[in-house]
Parts: structure tokens; sequence; C-alpha cells
């Protein structure tokens, strides 16, 4: 059984975002970027899956500008076992919509035959929380998002659901996509022999247009703003005083 | 210009805060149609017929839609789609599972946590766990969008608009529902509820977290906790306040060993009055706190639930 798992490079999640002065987005440059979070647990899911004899082939997909290359060989050095880079930008700061990124996964789940996509729930730049719900909709798969449990039966995968309120337990059809919540396991550190080791895997290159996929974003970026601040109020001395203020000042006990 | 907004609907019942507060973000946009899918959710359809501004409901009842299912719900939302500009939903676990599925299914590019509905085509959402916010004005003919309830106030039920049953749309027998592991609870949902105590890192275990559980149901309120309470084991997933977690807006939040990273900021900051209880004085959660208490919380909180 063949995984596919879909990695974001991203800003590193340590890293205090900028917003550019002139409102055209977040400052990219020159800081360090980190593979996004959840897909470093799909990543780390599909490894365990294929310890536990259940996968016999990962495959690591990315959509961006080239050094993504770096993020697809932290996935190789985890332990996935190839790479495909499809090049959709020159720049950084270009994101790919996720209706795009799901049109272009369609065509790599084309070639490749995948049983199951793993992918993170949503990616920490745009938090748009949509590209596995799309792919499978593009693909007419089942879907099962938000995973905080994932187990392979003959034909099926029953995946438990971080939902409001609690967990939901879901049995979907293979070929199935899941997306993975922050739950699901803790990634492992890439060992410096395994990542000596990741330079040899196989990455291969593609484009948008050899895939034939159009790309043009749907979204027109008006503006990037700070969020409003708020600001700081007053140091009060004890738990009477707490009460007092809010019972008197602020009126909501 | 029309909205079909797809209610938030659990066991049957409507979600009526979440709902309302969507019907109000949307209110410009034109008029709008309730979708009530799920199983024996006549009385959700009655009670969303009451909300101001809804001009029609439509009620799917059947099992089918009764555990929210994306592959399901979505064929059903896009087998309407066709007379309707707008296709909204309040930003919950439930909706973010369906309407991405029907945005791609329409071929449209999905505008998930609006926070701002600047004019039909134009919205504001926050990106980068709320570090910044994003203005963006849609290039698709039809607008699929989640709305970030808790900036907005609850649609009043003064109406009675007409409901339409719904034949049900084909099961597209891709997944089963096996069950649901739901936290029972008296206590008021955290997203709806007008206080919410929250614990931080700094309550220190599960055990320990009866205090802060202790002074919400002395207060009536609602239990939070930041991620990394919840990381640490010290409260369940789906009592998180942030960023990957529920977005509050309370008239009251009492913030108990909470730092105050970006990440729980953006999930807390909207609350009307905020008070923070740390032993750091420099905890970055005094900076948007309106009233900050240097102290151990494990001597403030039950001081502070005697007291009230």
């Amino acid at each position: 059984m063949r995984v596919l798992v879909p990695v974001k490079r991203v800003i590193d999640y340590n890293v205090k975002v900028r917003v550019k002065s002139d409102g055209s987005g977040v400052d990219l440059s020159n800081v360090k970027m980190s593979m996004n979070p959840f897909d470093e647990i799909a990543v780390e899911e599909a490894i365990r899956l294929k310890e536990a004899g259940k996968v016999t082939e990962i495959v690591v997909v990315s959509i961006g500008v080239k050094q993504a290359q770096e993020t697809l060989r932290t996935a190789l050095a985890m332990g996935a076992d190839r790479a495909i880079l499809i090049e959709a930008s020159a720049d950084v700061h270009n994101d790919i919509e996720p209706l795009s990124v799901a049109k272009l996964l369609a065509k790599i789940v084309a070639q490749e035959n995948p049983d199951l996509v793993l992918c993170g729930k949503q990616a920490i730049d745009n938090d748009m929380n949509a590209t596995g719900q799309m792919l499978s909709a593009l693909l007419g798969w089942s879907q099962a998002t938000f995973a905080s449990e994932v187990a392979l039966e003959d034909g099926a995968a029953v995946v438990t659901r971080e939902v409001d309120g609690g967990l939901q337990k879901i049995k979907v059809k293979l070929p199935a996509i899941v997306s993975v919540d922050l739950r699901l396991n803790e990634p492992r550190y890439a060992t410096l022999p395994s990542i000596m080791k990741a330079k040899k895997k196989p990455l291969t290159i593609q484009t948008p247009e050899e895939l034939g996929v159009e790309i043009t974003p749907r979204h027109e970026l008006i503006s990037t703003s700070e969020p409003p601040q708020r600001s700081a109020g007053v140091i009060v001395k004890d738990v009477n005083e707490l009460i007092a203020k809010l019972k008197d000042e602020a009126g909501v006990i | 210009m029309s909205v079909l907004l797809l209610a938030e609907i659990t066991n049957g019942a409507l979600s009526l805060d979440q709902t309302a507060k969507a019907v109000t973000a949307v209110q410009a946009l034109g008029d709008i149609t309730i979708l009530c899918a799920g199983n024996a959710c006549s009385d959700a359809a009655a009670m969303a017929a009451t909300l101001a501004g809804v001009s029609k409901v439509l009620c799917a009842d059947d099992i089918l839609y009764g555990n929210d299912l994306a592959e399901p719900v979505a064929a059903l939302v896009v087998a309407l789609a066709d007379s309707f500009s707008h296709i909204v939903a309040p930003a919950t676990a439930s909706a973010k599972n369906i309407l991405p599925r029907v945005s791609a299914l329409l071929d449209v590019m999905v505008i998930s946590d609006v926070t701002e509905v600047v004019d039909p085509e134009t919205f504001d959402r926050p990106i980068y766990a709320g570090n910044a916010i994003q203005r963006i004005k849609s290039l698709d003919t039809q607008k699929v969008l989640t709305v970030r309830t808790a900036g907005f106030s609850a649609a009043a039920q003064t109406s009675s608009a007409p409901i339409e049953n719904l034949a049900v749309a084909q099961d597209p027998g891709l997944s089963t529902w096996i069950e649901d592991k739901v936290q029972q609870s008296d206590r008021p949902e955290l997203t709806s509820a007008k206080i919410v105590v929250s614990g931080g890192r700094g309550v220190g275990s599960l055990e320990h977290f009866k205090i802060i559980e202790a002074l919400a149901d002395k207060l009536d309120a609602a239990v939070g906790a930041s991620r990394a309470a919840v990381d640490s084991g010290y409260a369940p997933n789906d009592w998180q306040v942030g960023q990957t977690g529920k977005v509050v807006a309370p008239e009251l939040y009492i913030a108990a060993g909470i730092s105050g990273a970006i990440q729980h900021l953006a999930g807390m900051k909207d609350s009307k009055i905020i008070v923070a209880i740390n032993k750091d004085e420099d905890a970055p959660i005094f900076q948007v706190a309106d009233y900050g208490l240097v102290a151990d919380l494990f001597d403030v909180v039950p001081a502070l639930t005697e007291a009230v």
C-alpha cells in the first residue's frame, strides 16, 4: 500500500511574524522556514504505518518554491521513500491557494495511485484548513479530517476525529484522504545518518504547466495588516480589589 | 444576491448561538436561506425560522445527515448551490469539514474564518495564527465562506420564516459513522458562554485543574485551557482556546496560569474584559489584560471562588 503525504514549507512556528509596512504581506525574506507542523505529524503517521507493516511506500510531495526541496529532504530523512517537488513559484511570498494545490495533488494522485493521502489539517501560514477536503472532493474520495487516531483495516480506515465537544469515530473507504490534527503523534527528529541517507533518495521535479493545471489565484490580496492591539489595563493588589473592579467598574459579575 | 447559510446542528439540535451570529455576519449580503441538515432536525428548522433576517428555511431531515459526514452534506449543499451567490456557515469543526469540499466541487476558492464582511466580494480573515489580518477580494462568481462568529452579536428571534422540507440527496456511501464520544457537561458552551475561566501550563496537573473548574462552576462559566495545558494532558482538547482551538469572546475571560502565547491570544483577545492571574509579572498576558493580579494562582483562584 502506497501513501502520499503533501508537505508545505512555511515560516518556522517559533519565528515571530512581521507584517510588511507596505501591507503587501508578511516578511518571509531571511526568516527560518520549516515543514508545516501538521504535515510533520502526517509524515510521522505514514512512517509508523510503514513500520507496522501496513504501508510499503511513502511518497512526499511539496508545491511551492525550489527551496521546498529542503522540506522534502527533511521528510525523506524522517523516513519517506521518495519525493516530488512541483515548482510552482519563484517567489517565496507567492502562496499557492489550496484549490490550486488540490488540483495539482489530484494529478500526482493519478500518477502515483496511492491508497491513502495523509495531510496536515491546515498550514500555519494561511490557516485555510482546506486542501485535504478539496482534494477529496476533486477525486470523489472519502475524507476524514482532524484525525487524532488512524487504524487501517481491509479496504478501509477507521479514524477518530477531533470535533467540537469531543471525538467522532468514522470509517472511510479506501482510497481516502485523512487530514491530521495535533494529538495524533509526536514526530521524530531525523538523525544525522538518516539525513545523509536522505540525500541519495530520489527527488523529482515537475511544474504546473507539465501537469496541465491552471494556478491563477482566485483571491486578490487587498492588504495585510497588524491585528488590532489591546492595551494593558491595571494591576490590582488582591482578590478583593479584583472582585470590586469586576463588580463596580466592569459590571461583568 | 442571496445567501445559503448552513446551520450548525448537533444531534438534531440547532446551535442557536453559532447560527444566529453567522446570520448577523452575512445580513448585508442579501436574502438569507438557512439549510438545516440533520437527523430529526425539524425542531432545529423551526428555531432557525425565528431568526431575524432569515427569509426561508430548508429542512433536510434524514439519518443520512445525522452525523455531519462531509460527503453527503456537501452533495446536498452543492445540489442547492445554483440559486445562491454566497454559501456560508459558522466556522465550526463541522463546517470546516464540509465547506471546503463544497467549494472544490463548485470550483471556488473557500474563504475560511471570516472576521468581517467588507462588501459582497471582500472579506477580512486572520492568518499566521492571528498575527496578521488579510483583506482579500474573491474573484469567484460564487463565494463560499466560513464565519468566525465570536465577533458578531446573535440575530434576534423575532421572525417566522417559512420552512420547506427537502427530498434527500443520494448517499455517496463513502464513509460511515461509528460513534461519538462527547463530553457531557452542565456547563455553558465554550464559544457562547458569558464568562470563561481558563487554565494554562501553570495549573500544573489534571488534578489541579479542578480549582479552575470550581471557579467556573461558581460563576456559571465555561472552562477553557491553553494549548500548553492541553498538550501537557491537564485538559481535554475541546477546551482549547486559541488559533488551533476555539475562538471565544465572552463578557469576562479569566486566564489563570496562562503566559499569553500569541496562539492563545488569537483565541480570546476579543473578550470584553480580560483578567490575568499569573505569578510571573512579565508574562505577556498582562499586556492584554484589563485587570492583572500578580500572584500564585493556587492562592488566588480558590480565594476568588470563595469570594464571588
